[in-house]
């Protein structure tokens, strides 16, 4: 089919928006200046840009500019976020509470804050993905520190109940955190509107350069400060030491200012060709789509055909177009996606699964391409599946005694 | 991970995919792995009672690319052998063959396990002896 490719992985990241490499270029050769040299105009120019993309991402955000610290990205800022708090509010206690189906950046951090010392509580979801309210003020205990919550599920798309989740904090007077990196810039996402204290996000997920992200830290009611995870010289207020990587800062910031004006309308075409794909694979069998379909992200869907594995399904297809799965033979640890697994989809769904997300520059011809190429895939697939024919025939497969290897 | 051009050309023009008539003296059916484990292959073999040669063999698999592969291979590697030449095959000859990364490996294990427990369903049929850890 020659050179014809699709991408529809826009959660694993996106392209970078014309208009946001045009704004970064300049400060790569002529305004090249570090943005704390204070005493020349290069360095002047530098800050200048770092507080007007400052500015531009407190927007998006409805916050203020001095509440928005720059990292290195969402892991950087998820670290930044739990370990800081935890550090800096060890006196007042050491539980966290945070959910299975949090993306590794958070769950592994939580891990490693459990051999400091740390008290966590893993939630578990329900089938569709949202947690337990009760269960999570159940868990809530005179030493809980912080919530952590991401917004959207980076695999599913499913948006949790956030407003609830900030009242039970409120109430408590527990901090409450939010991985936010698959929401900004695609929904709207004003921490102070729903109780978010501190917030994580990244330039590669909407249309921006990969390098660069951001920690939103409220400073007015509550005040919240994060202890340092990079000390050496202060910088973002303490918070975060080391040179501002001012290109990528100002694309982050042209990102922002792009979503602001921009996403509403992206959100409506894709839900629609989301929707359109959906449709088009709900006419095949055994079909299941993993996750709340009504408090989702409205560029996802995550599908499990059932019988034919992922990576053997992608390869039907993968020249041309690019998704992700939840198979086992798709991860470095070939353990299926424990997001799919948390919502108790058993591993054989979660094997045969793939996550759709489209984007800005996805098209509607790209969408009726990945839907008949798919569709072939999974018919391909089923042909060579022997579980497929036992199901046709009538098999009761659970009944079968698998000689497992 | 880029696939080796032996496991593409097996995955887009696999080899003997289909079913044998299980209900047939001569015919020896394996079934390995476990849809939770993301593989699961059916190997079939039709067997010449006289001569003790394989005259046929058919696959299926739910599995990755490697695991169509390694199971389309096993298929071609059957037929002309005999029965007790087939009990031969190792999975490192597949890995070798399709130049399997390490990661991939299993998927030749299972393909191994695949043939043996073909073979030792005809035998079972056939009233031979067979060896307890072919069924394992």
């Amino acid at each position: 089919m020659g050179a014809r490719k699709i991408y529809l992985d826009n959660n694993a990241t996106t392209p970078c928006d014309p208009r946001v490499v045009d704004a970064m270029v300049p400060y790569f050769f002529e305004h090249h200046g570090n943005a704390a040299s204070r005493n020349h105009p290069f360095g002047w120019e530098a800050e200048e840009a770092v507080d007007y993309a400052r500015e531009q991402v407190a927007k998006l955000l409805g916050a203020d500019e001095k509440e928005i610290i720059f990292t290195s990205g969402a892991t950087e800022s998820d670290n930044l976020a739990i370990k800081g708090v935890f550090d800096m509010y060890s006196r007042k206690g050491n539980h966290i509470i945070t959910v299975k189906t949090e993306h590794k950046a958070v769950l592994d951090t939580c891990n490693k804050l459990e051999k400091h010392g740390a008290e966590v509580t893993y939630l578990n979801v329900q089938p569709d993905g949202l947690i337990d309210l009760a269960e999570l003020e159940a868990a809530i205990k005179p030493n809980t520190i912080l919530v952590s919550v991401m917004w959207a599920n980076n695999e599913t798309g499913v948006i949790q109940p956030m407003k609830e989740i900030g009242q039970i904090c409120e109430k408590h007077g527990v901090l409450f955190f939010s991985d936010a990196t698959q929401a900004v810039g695609k929904i709207k996402t004003h921490p102070r509107e729903v109780g978010v204290h501190i917030m994580a996000f990244t330039a590669h997920k909407m249309y921006g350069p990969k390098g660069v992200g951001a920690l939103y830290v409220s400073r007015k009611s509550p005040r919240v400060k994060v202890t340092a995870q990079m000390d050496g010289g202060g910088h973002e207020r303490g918070m975060r030491s080391g040179t501002l990587n001012v290109p990528g800062i100002v694309g982050l910031g042209k990102a922002a200012e792009i979503a602001m004006q921009e996403m509403e309308q992206d959100a409506a075409r894709l839900s629609r060709l989301r929707d359109k794909l959906e449709q088009g694979f709900k006419e095949m069998e055994e079909i299941y789509i993993n996750g709340n379909v009504e408090h989702r992200m409205p560029h996802v869907t995550n599908i499990s055909f059932k019988h034919v594995e992922g990576e053997g399904l992608m390869m039907t297809f993968n020249q041309e177009i690019a998704l992700s799965s939840g198979s086992a033979c798709t991860s470095a640890s070939l353990e299926p996606s424990y997001v799919l697994v948390a919502l108790g989809l058993g591993d054989d769904l979660a094997h045969s699964s793939l996550r759709f997300s489209l984007g800005r520059f996805t098209t509607e011809a790209d969408v009726d391409y990945a839907l008949e190429a798919v569709k072939k895939g999974v018919n391909h697939m089923r042909d060579l599946s022997p579980i497929w024919e036992m199901y046709k025939e009538g098999v009761d497969l659970t009944k079968i005694e698998w000689a497992e290897h | 991970m880029a696939y080796s051009n032996k496991v593409l050309e097996h995955f887009q023009n696999p080899r003997n995919v289909g079913t044998l008539d299980k209900s047939k003296k001569n015919v020896g059916t394996g079934l390995v792995g476990a849809p939770e484990c993301g593989d699961v292959m059916r190997l079939q073999i039709e067997v010449d009672e006289a001569t003790g040669v394989i005259q046929d063999a058919k696959f299926k698999t739910f599995g990755c690319g490697s695991a169509i592969a390694s199971s389309s291979l096993a298929t071609e590697w059957l037929k002309g052998k005999s029965v007790e030449d087939a009990m031969k095959i190792d999975n490192m000859d597949i890995v070798e063959e399709l130049a399997l990364p390490p990661v991939k490996i299993h998927c030749s294990v299972l393909a191994e396990d695949a043939i043996k427990a073909a073979i030792a369903d005809y035998k079972q049929k056939n009233g031979v002896e067979v060896a307890s850890e072919a069924t394992a």
